[in-house]
């Protein structure tokens, strides 16, 4: 549509010149039958594709959660873990890089002395809240002895109270890798409870029961 | 005593009558939910189930509809306090007794001789046949119209108002497009339509309405879809896309809202299934057996010849339920302009030209 200008000769124009294009809606379209049937066909042909699809060529999309699970890509940032020694103890040397970096403060430890020299320290208590977790994968890239990783593969289960979601030491340590966890693919493990007893520490969620706000801090 | 069977026959008619509708309509819940899915390229719901002997049982989602009983039935029943009490109760009740109570003209099989009784499969034939139908359907209105009032809320208000004009414009059409069939057939009564649509035409060709009064049946069937607020025409509530008439209605008064319009597609395709493709007829098929044009007879037994017919009434409903099923979900939503035109501009003159045609060729003919 061209803008054509206003001119004192034509004061009641608008000024828009309007051009018509195509002929118009046809008499197929104008008896809707015919439309509607053409429509239909293409609805019930899906219907009756996908109710006797044979088994193995499902046209149907639907992953059916739980029993059927999406894969997720290689670089997911799932739940923590500890990485172990060969001796089962955790590489961790309480550094408090990790819990430094986190952005949510979710990570607490609290460290003790080994009697081994080049491992001076080992963390006492190694806590992470995955409530708080904004899944930032920092603490790994802080990490200077690959000791927390993020390549469990899995996200951790929906809880009734808040304390349940805190993950001790020993939780973490026992989550494996998305790559050892074998059987039924990466997502088949399923992420520990945590463990009732708690951690020992002070409980930091005693502000939350209350006025529903945590008291500042951590 | 003895004339306590027929009363007694009634009751039981109206009581097997009743758990047919009410027993296709949860159902049909489900095969909308799941027939809709099936359509899209998805599964729909298949889980809801429940634990017999430490197993769930989950039957491909066929408890979905007691599951939505039950919540319905749980909610909590919130009113409006400026609402009209007493209209606010009245309205699902005026808005689902219509729909139950149509169904009664609605033959689901032949006459059948109990204990040397005869027994109808229908619950009433009133002479007046299909002219109650309209009446009664007409009472919805009421239903409606009054949940928009008396629901204290502006758009509950204008919901109301926008469905009942809707309703309004197709009854008009839906009783014009109809006429056709008692000038050809010679009576308003169902069951004597049903009859008489076992009859062959030219010899061959089974005397259905939809043969005799095609444009009849469609425009019948779309009115019909516009009068139950169906999609196409279900601009009144648009599923949560604009607010209804029944926004203030909460648990089990919003189920008998939900109730209504399932019973009345059920009842929809009893219609149809009654007028126009000859009800419990199936073709060719005799008192005694089939005949077929051909010359060819198969004889059966009475017993076997009336539960091919049943069945064929159930087949046909069942089919027209799936077919209601199926435009819903093919066919966009109508403007409201768009339905008012329609209504009155396209399809009542169209029934009149219809009405006047027939006359014609029924003088002709005879």
């Amino acid at each position: 549509m061209a803008q054509s200008t206003h001119t004192k000769t034509e004061p009641e124009s608008p000024g828009i010149r309007i051009r018509k294009v195509g002929g118009g809606i046809g008499m197929k379209e104008q008896l809707y039958v015919p439309g509607i049937a053409e429509g239909l066909g293409a609805t019930v042909r899906h219907f009756f594709r996908n109710v006797f699809a044979p088994k193995d060529k499902k046209y149907t999309k639907t992953i059916q959660y739980p029993d059927e699970k999406v894969e997720y890509p290689q670089r997911f940032r799932g739940m923590h873990r500890l990485v172990p020694r060969e001796d089962g103890t955790p590489r961790c040397v309480a550094c408090f890089m990790c819990q430094t970096a986190c952005p949510a403060r979710c990570i607490h430890i609290v460290a003790g002395e080994t009697d081994d020299e080049r491992i001076e320290k080992f963390p006492v208590i190694f806590e992470i809240d995955e409530l708080r977790c904004v899944v930032c994968g920092l603490c790994v890239e802080a990490c200077p002895c690959d000791a927390i990783r993020m390549d469990t593969g899995i996200h951790p289960k929906p809880v009734y109270t808040r304390k349940e979601a805190d993950f001790g030491k020993a939780d973490l340590l026992s989550i494996l890798g998305r790559d050892e966890a074998k059987a039924g693919g990466s997502r088949s493990q399923t992420p520990p409870p945590a463990s009732a007893a708690g951690t020992g520490r002070v409980d930091r969620h005693e502000g939350d029961r209350g006025a529903g706000g945590r008291s500042g801090g951590y | 005593m003895q004339s306590f069977i027929p009363v007694i026959g009634e009751l039981v008619m109206i009581g097997v009558m009743l758990a047919l509708l009410l027993g296709i309509a949860g159902p049909l819940t489900w095969a909308e939910r799941r027939q809709s899915a099936m359509i899209q390229d998805r599964i729909g719901p298949n889980r809801a189930g429940i634990r017999l002997f430490g197993r769930d049982v989950r039957l491909f989602g066929l408890l979905h509809p007691l599951a939505d009983a039950l919540k319905m039935i749980t909610k909590e029943d919130a009113i409006n306090k400026r609402a009209d009490r007493f209209l606010y109760n009245l309205a699902p009740l005026i808005a689902l007794v219509p729909a139950l109570v149509t169904f009664a003209v609605i033959p689901i099989g032949p006459d059948i001789t109990v204990f040397g009784e005869t027994v109808r499969l229908q619950v009433a034939r009133l002479d007046v046949g299909i002219l109650f139908v309209f009446a009664v359907s007409s009472l919805a209105v009421f239903g409606v119209t009054l949940a928009g009032y008396a629901s204290a809320s502006k758009l509950a208000m204008l919901g109301g108002l926008r469905a009942s004009a809707q309703m309004i414009s197709y009854e008009v059409t839906m009783g014009l497009s109809i006429m056709g069939l008692p000038l050809i057939f010679g009576t308003l009564e169902p069951y004597a339509m049903v009859q008489q649509q076992g009859e062959l035409l030219w010899g061959w060709l089974p005397k259905w309405g939809v043969f005799v009064q095609p444009l009849s049946f469609l425009i019948f069937f779309t009115a019909a879809l516009a009068e139950n607020k169906r999609i196409p025409f279900d601009l009144a509530e648009g599923e949560s896309e604009i607010v209804g008439y029944f926004v203030e209605y909460s648990g089990m008064k919003f189920g008998m809202f939900f109730m209504a319009e399932y019973i009345e597609v059920i009842v929809i395709a009893g219609l149809v299934t009654t007028l126009f493709f000859g009800g419990w007829q199936v073709p060719y098929l005799m008192d005694s057996g089939f005949v077929f044009p051909g010359g060819a007879t198969v004889a059966m037994s009475e017993w076997l010849v009336t539960v091919l017919r049943v069945g064929a009434f159930m087949f046909k409903l069942l089919f027209f339920l799936w077919f209601q099923l199926m435009i819903r979900w093919t066919l966009p939503r109508f403007r409201y302009d768009q339905v008012m035109d329609l209504g009155w501009r396209k399809f009542l003159p169209l029934s009149l030209v219809n009405l006047v045609l027939t006359a014609a060729v029924v003088l002709w003919v005879s």
